[in-house]
């Protein structure tokens, strides 16, 4: 009994110490983005990949998603003839919810995945000592443009993911569902509000934040060989997706519950 | 000018380095010799602050390296790594360059290019292959590219770490001029690991033995080759019988 309450202590406390350890990682790097020196080639580099190149998955995704969800609300709403909300209920939906997490979920995907195998294995095979030698401190140049890149391509990302997956409603819709196309753009906008939009693209920030701090936490940390790698770059996605959730969940209570 | 006193370090239970003392005066070659896996590079790195000593402590010209400014600390080092440690995502030359393409020693483009293809010729390396990445070279020529870049701000103190494994005997007899040239005409400070005992009979001014740990011999080049200490004697002739075990 006192070994089993010593061990929830002991995991307690690891989990404390893990959790303290990436808060201070955070603002480390957080501080690295506004204090010289600059890296501007790295930066440019890392939006390339953090943000133009993940646009067609996430643009493809959110297509689907919203098309989806136009058809499910319509035949759910047939049950209670309410089919007329589609508009509405795709809107909201893509904005305050699926349009961020989408977003934040392909980013853990896509881009803390390669960053964290990126680092891992700059760190395997000695290249952060290397870079500390020769007088670059790794925060600033591998770390602080990731983690610029992410907080300003994540909420692009998610405008363009919110009007795609709207735009999948519409199509659906208008083509299948034979809704009338003004009508169906005029719901959608007037439904919406601001505060559902800057939600919506704070959460965009936050999720690109977590995702590409979490590929370099995992990666700058690596353990040694391959295998460290591999390790890193699991524990990246699976942190980075946890996290996205969990933050997705305190941003909505905090949003939306007056 | 480099002053280790006492240097322990263990990763869990395994204790590499326990209780390193050794003393390189200024504008010394000093090579290490010592089996493989006796911390070596641990021992070159602690110096560098990669790796935090347990206890001990490292001096270079007096001042305690955990309490000096790290970046001026570091702006008068070059380190070649074992595994040559280039930037896969750069060319060779940016590589060689890069001390010389941002901070404080910062130059011209055209001229950092200009100074990375000197370098390359040093180390034997044409033109060519200044444009192509780390990837697309061999392992002896990422050594070489790795050295150019250890040298390319004539540092006062330069590591290497196994400068000669991998190379072929001529390279080998080019580098180990090249290491030479620079302590002499540039009177730069060297540390070097190497098992190569032409190695040591070309760059050494001094000689340390590290096994088990410790510095278990030290002194001039000249007497590590009739040296009667068993382990030293081993480990240049090359003998499998003798104190240090074979099986580590
Ligand atoms: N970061 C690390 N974490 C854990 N163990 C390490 C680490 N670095 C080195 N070691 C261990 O320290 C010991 C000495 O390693 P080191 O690389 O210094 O050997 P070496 O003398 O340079 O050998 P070689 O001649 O083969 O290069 C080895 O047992 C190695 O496993
Ligand atoms: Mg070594």
């Amino acid at each position: 009994m006192i070994q089993f309450l010593a061990y929830i202590g002991a995991t307690a406390l690891g989990v404390a110490a893990a959790l303290g350890r990436l808060v201070l990682f955070g603002i480390a790097s957080l501080t690295a983005i506004v204090r010289p020196p600059f890296y501007l080639r790295e930066a440019g580099l890392g939006l390339l990949n953090v943000g133009y190149l993940t646009l067609p998955v996430v643009g493809l995704t959110a297509l689907f998603t919203g098309a989806a969800l136009a058809l499910q609300i319509y035949a759910g709403g047939a049950r209670f003839n309410a089919e007329a909300v589609v508009p509405q209920i795709v809107a909201i939906g893509m904005v305050r919810e699926l349009g961020p997490v989408l977003v934040g979920l392909m980013i853990a995907a896509r881009v803390t995945s390669s960053i964290a195998a990126e680092l891992a294995t700059m760190k395997v095979t000695e290249q952060i000592d290397a870079l500390v030698t020769l007088s670059t401190d790794p925060l600033r140049y591998l770390v602080a443009p990731r983690v610029l890149a992410g907080l300003i391509s994540g909420p692009v990302l998610v405008a363009v993911a919110d009007a795609l997956g709207v735009f999948g409603g519409f199509l659906v819709g208008t083509q299948a569902l034979d809704f009338n196309p003004t009508t169906y753009l005029r719901n959608t906008v007037d439904f919406l509000t601001l505060p559902d939009v800057t939600s919506s693209l704070i959460k965009g920030v936050a999720f690109g934040g977590i995702a590409t701090l979490m590929g370099c936490y995992y990666g700058l940390n690596a353990g040694r060989g391959a295998q460290g790698v591999g390790a890193a770059t699991k524990s990246s996605v699976v942190a980075a997706a946890v996290l996205i959730l969990a933050a997705n969940f305190a941003l909505t209570a905090v949003f939306f519950t007056a | 000018m480099i002053d280790l006193r006492g240097v322990h370090k263990s990763f869990g239970s395994n204790q590499v380095l326990r209780g390193v003392d050794l003393t390189v005066a200024k504008g010394q070659s000093m090579v290490i010799i010592g089996g493989s896996g006796t911390g070596k590079s641990v021992l070159l790195k602690c110096v560098l602050g990669l790796v935090t000593p347990d206890a001990g402590q490292i001096l270079v010209d007096g001042t305690d390296v955990t309490t000096s400014d790290r970046d001026a600390f570091l702006a008068r080092f070059g380190m070649l790594f074992q595994g040559a440690a280039l930037f896969d995502s750069l060319p060779v030359w940016q590589n060689v360059a890069f001390r010389l393409l941002r901070g404080t020693l910062k130059r011209p483009k055209a001229e950092a290019r200009e100074i990375a293809l000197q370098k390359l010729q040093r180390v034997g390396l044409g033109p060519d292959v200044a444009d192509r990445l780390p990837a697309e070279l061999s392992g002896g020529m990422q050594k070489r590219v790795g050295l150019a870049r250890a040298i390319a701000t004539d540092p006062e103190i330069i590591f290497f770490d196994e400068p000669t494994t991998g190379l072929d005997p001529i390279m080998a007899g080019v580098i180990n001029d090249l290491i030479r040239e620079i302590v002499v005409d540039m009177g730069a400070t060297t540390m070097t690991i190497t098992h190569d005992m032409t190695s040591v009979q070309s760059i050494a001014d001094h000689v340390a033995m590290l096994h088990d740990g410790v510095i278990r011999w030290t002194g001039p080049k000249d007497e590590v080759f009739d040296s009667t200490e068993p382990y030293v004697t081993q480990f240049v002739n090359g003998l499998p019988d003798g104190p240090i075990a074979t099986l580590r």
